[in-house]
């Protein structure tokens, strides 16, 4: 029992801003910034119910999205080719 | 709400990470086996997941959170794990920890002190 994946390589991708309680894997520092689907690594049972005793189903698909550094962090001083890539799962993302 | 974890620092301001290894005690390597078996990453039983161990990390404490090391994060959040999964109960955690202490101290807990001490010292 898996969620459809609704994004596809290249799409551009925004990570929800949000601050639920509970255990959640995607880092504070990169809620609601946008970038660009890598890689499609599978679908995993949704972590934030797992913590809580459930079995996480329906799996959710989970991207490698990759973000421009200078645009995560003010004031970056690398190159501006710079990328970070953060897996993130479905729920945590919106068009 | 809480609109950041205290435990989700990244990107935080920080002193400089220590990239060397470091020896770990017996007790860091025993919670680390138990958390093995607990999760089924050896042998079947399953009593956990690695999502329940991080939950209980996460919700610890400020204060203690930056006093504990890795594995006294860990071996509180499995005990706590194992409390609210109904394996034991707080009653039986209490007995048995005034039982361990009243047994006085064991060669094992008298050479984890003294390395305790040997480390602070560096």
């Amino acid at each position: 029992m898996r969620s459809v994946p609704l994004y596809a390589v290249g799409d551009r991708v925004r990570v929800r801003k949000a601050a639920p309680l509970g255990h959640v894997r995607t880092p504070y520092y990169i809620r609601g910034h946008s970038g660009v689907v890598e890689r499609i690594c599978g679908a995993f049972p949704n972590p934030e119910e797992l913590a809580q005793q459930r079995d996480g189903l329906p799996a959710q698909p989970l991207y490698r999205v990759r973000f421009r550094q200078r645009d995560v962090w003010p004031g970056y001083r690398g190159g501006a080719a710079d990328v970070l890539e953060l897996e993130i799962f479905q729920h945590w993302i919106e068009p | 709400m809480i609109e950041r974890g205290h435990h989700d620092m990244g990107g935080l301001p920080a002193g400089r990470v220590r990239r060397s290894e470091h020896a770990y005690e017996d007790w860091e390597l025993r919670v680390d086996a138990l958390m093995m078996l607990l999760i089924g990453v050896v042998g079947e039983s399953r009593r956990m997941t690695v999502d329940e161990l991080r939950k209980n990390v996460e919700a610890l404490p400020p204060a203690d959170y930056d006093k504990m090391g890795y594995y006294d994060r860990w071996v509180i959040s499995l005990t706590q794990t194992m409390i609210q999964r109904g394996v034991i109960t707080t009653d039986e955690l209490a007995r048995k920890l005034a039982a361990v202490q009243k047994r006085g101290q064991t060669s094992f807990s008298r050479r984890s002190r003294k390395s305790e001490r040997g480390q602070k010292g560096k």
